[in-house]
This record gives structure tokens, C-alpha cells and sequence, in this order.
């Protein structure tokens, strides 16, 4: 019984701190504006990001050369947008509010990754910046 | 058997124990976080020790177990004062440092005393089902100890993103821990399968989370507080 009490009770705090980690993560790239060029090659309109565009995002960055700092972040956040996609699913009947704060959080991962791109972007023109000067 | 994939494991929670600990030398924070420094130097004391009684005695002998969940147990509570000292942080503008230090006194007592009485009770069958219910019940203490932490984070709006980080990353492992330990109190037979990967997951999972809060969030970096809390925290908190 009280086995039973524990795992119910970490599980729920479990879910609750993951989501937390996750949103500290995406917050701290909340705070940059992306770029023109960004928003040019990804088509978006506004300061806010569609969460369909989540998967082409990822696939556009992966085409990107990889910088060490963002890779972490890239899998949390990851785990967390799909999180959010089997809550939205699952409450699309019954609970209409939390289905819109799960496609907000969506949204917010699809911000995140476009953020990530534009950094990446930043960094592959330095790097053909630095070959060119080097040659 | 241990497989490849217990010593990647292994060797990546080392890297990572011995990493936070030259971090914070390196960056002069030491002190600031002694707790978390000394609780480091004793994971990678520990990871030495089990390695060297592995290779003595074997995976699957009695030496091991008692020697891998023992240690594990002491890394538990030297944990509580880690989060003692996040704690004191917290409270460092209110002046409560006095209550926080009488607070973790009188828990490591009451752990020491109640560990004693345990074990003494146990001490026929210490390798047995009792030790997967003492580090069940350990790692709930630290689940319930991190959880007023990140309520007390969240009702007093701390805003320093690496302490914010470093208490989530501690709220993670103790619960991924409990969960699992209680999960096979109820299911001996899951054990086998893949609840045996969640303690070293979690175990290497929180090393390279604080690595990497201490190398890539600076000291002085600030985060809003109702942005990371979950809807039902912040909503409480702005009320």
C-alpha cells in the first residue's frame, strides 16, 4: 500500500519537475528575437511560432553543422513537445482548456527550435567566414 | 552481468562528478556550493570504490550488493545536504540561514538514528527486499525535501536560472529514483526487465544535468519564475 502511495505520488512529481526543466530551458530562448533571414527560409509571419512547424524546424537543423551547446536541449525539449501531443490528444474531448495550453507549450517548443536554428545559422556563416579569411 | 552499456553509464556519471567538481574549482564557487562539491567528491569516491569491489568479488556476489546499495544509501543522504544548502540559498535574503542550519541538524539526527534503528531490526537479511525498501524510503524524503524546495523556489519568485535548474535536476533524480525503487517493491518480477536501468539512468542523468547548468548558465542569469512553474503553481503564486 505504501509502495503503491510512493510510486503514484513520484511519478506525479516526476512529471511536474520534468515539465518545469523543460520550461526553464525553452524561457531562456524565449528572450531572443529571431532574425529575418530565419523567419524568411521557415516562412513565419508575427512573433509567434506554429507548432506544426516543430518537425521541419528539427529537420532544418539537422542540416545545419552541430554546435555542442544545444544538443541537450534539443532532446529535452523534444521529449517534452511530444509530452505535450499525447496530453493534447488525450484531453481533446474532455478538457478543451488543456488541450489549448498544450498546443500554447507546443508552440513555445516550435519557438524554441526555430531560435536554435537561427543560432546555428549564425554560426555556420562564422565558420565559412573564418575558412574564407583563412584561405 | 554488467553489459557495455552499464560502463558507458558509469564512466559518463564519473566524467561528468569529476567535471562539476573541477567546474567549481575553476570558477572560485567552492564554497557556495560546499554541499553539492562535497556530495561530488564522494559520488566519484564511490564509483571507485564499487569498481574495485566489482573486480575483487564479481557482479553478482553478496559483497557487491552490500557494498553498491550501502554507498548508494550514504550518497542519499549526503544529497539531503545539498538540498540543505539550496535551502539556505532560498532563504539567504530572509535571514533564516540560523533555522535552515538547526533544520538540517536535527534531520540528519532523526535519518541517523532511524537508518540505526532499521538496520539493527534488518541485520539478519540486509542484502534482501529490506534494502529496496530503504532506498524506496530515502529517496521519498528527498522527493518530499525537493519538492517544498521547488514550492518555496516558486511562492518566494527566485529568479537565479541556475539554482532554478539545479533544484529541478535534484527534483528529477530523487523522483525518477523513488518511483522506480517503489515499483519494485510492488513488481519484484519488472525488475529484470527495465526498471534495473532507471537508478544508473538517473544516477548519470544527474550529474550531466548539474555539468551542464554549471558550464553553460551563468552565475547571474535570471529567469521569471511564473514561466517555469507548472499553470496550477503559477497560478498560486500570482494570487
Amino acid at each position: 500500500m505504501i509502495a503503491a502511495l510512493i510510486c503514484v505520488a513520484s511519478v506525479a512529481v516526476l512529471l511536474q519537475f520534468f515539465m518545469a526543466y523543460s520550461r526553464s530551458i525553452i524561457a531562456a530562448y524565449r528572450k531572443s528575437t529571431l532574425s529575418e533571414q530565419v523567419r524568411e527560409v521557415v516562412g513565419i509571419e508575427g512573433e509567434n511560432v506554429s507548432s506544426d512547424q516543430f518537425r521541419r524546424l528539427v529537420q532544418l537543423i539537422r542540416l545545419c553543422p552541430q554546435k555542442a551547446d544545444d544538443r541537450v536541449d534539443l532532446k529535452v525539449v523534444g521529449t517534452y513537445y511530444r509530452m505535450m501531443g499525447v496530453l493534447r490528444s488525450a484531453a481533446r474531448t474532455l478538457a478543451p482548456r488543456i488541450t489549448a495550453w498544450a498546443e500554447h507549450e507546443r508552440a513555445d517548443c516550435a519557438y524554441f527550435v526555430a531560435v536554435a536554428l537561427d543560432r546555428r545559422i549564425a554560426y555556420s556563416r562564422d565558420l565559412l567566414a573564418q575558412q574564407m579569411s583563412g584561405q | 552481468m554488467l553489459g557495455p552499456f552499464d560502463y558507458v553509464l558509469a564512466l559518463l556519471g564519473f566524467l561528468a562528478e569529476a567535471y562539476v567538481v573541477v567546474c567549481l574549482c575553476i570558477s572560485k564557487n567552492s564554497f557556495r556550493y560546499l554541499s553539492l562539491n562535497i556530495y561530488m567528491l564522494a559520488a566519484v569516491g564511490a564509483t571507485v570504490g564499487q569498481d574495485i569491489v566489482l573486480r575483487h568479488f564479481g557482479p553478482a556476489s553478496a559483497m557487491y550488493s552490500y557494498v553498491y546499495y550501502y554507498t548508494d544509501a550514504l550518497l542519499t543522504i549526503s544529497l539531503f545536504f545539498v538540498i540543505m544548502g539550496f535551502y539556505q540559498q532560498v532563504f539567504q535574503q530572509m535571514g533564516a540561514g540560523k533555522y535552515v542550519r538547526m533544520a538540517s541538524a536535527l534531520l540528519l539526527s532523526a535519518t541517523a538514528v532511524f537508518s540505526l534503528a532499521v538496520v539493527h531490526q534488518n541485520r539478519d537479511h540486509l542484502a534482501s527486499r529490506f534494502v529496496v525498501e530503504m532506498s524506496q524510503n530515502l529517496y521519498f524524503v528527498g522527493v518530499v525535501l525537493t519538492y517544498l524546495l521547488w514550492g518555496a523556489v516558486v511562492k518566494l519568485r527566485e529568479t537565479r536560472t541556475r539554482l532554478i535548474q539545479l533544484v529541478l535536476a535534484l527534483g528529477i533524480f530523487f523522483s525518477a529514483d523513488a518511483a522506480c525503487y517503489a515499483l519494485r517493491n510492488l513488481f519484484p518480477g519488472l525488475e529484470a526487465n527495465f526498471l534495473k536501468w532507471v537508478p544508473p539512468l538517473a544516477g548519470t542523468f544527474l550529474p550531466l544535468a548539474w555539468a551542464y547548468t554549471f558550464t553553460k548558465i551563468p552565475e547571474d542569469a535570471r529567469l521569471e519564475t511564473a514561466r517555469v512553474a507548472s499553470p496550477r503553481m503559477a497560478a498560486h503564486q500570482h494570487s
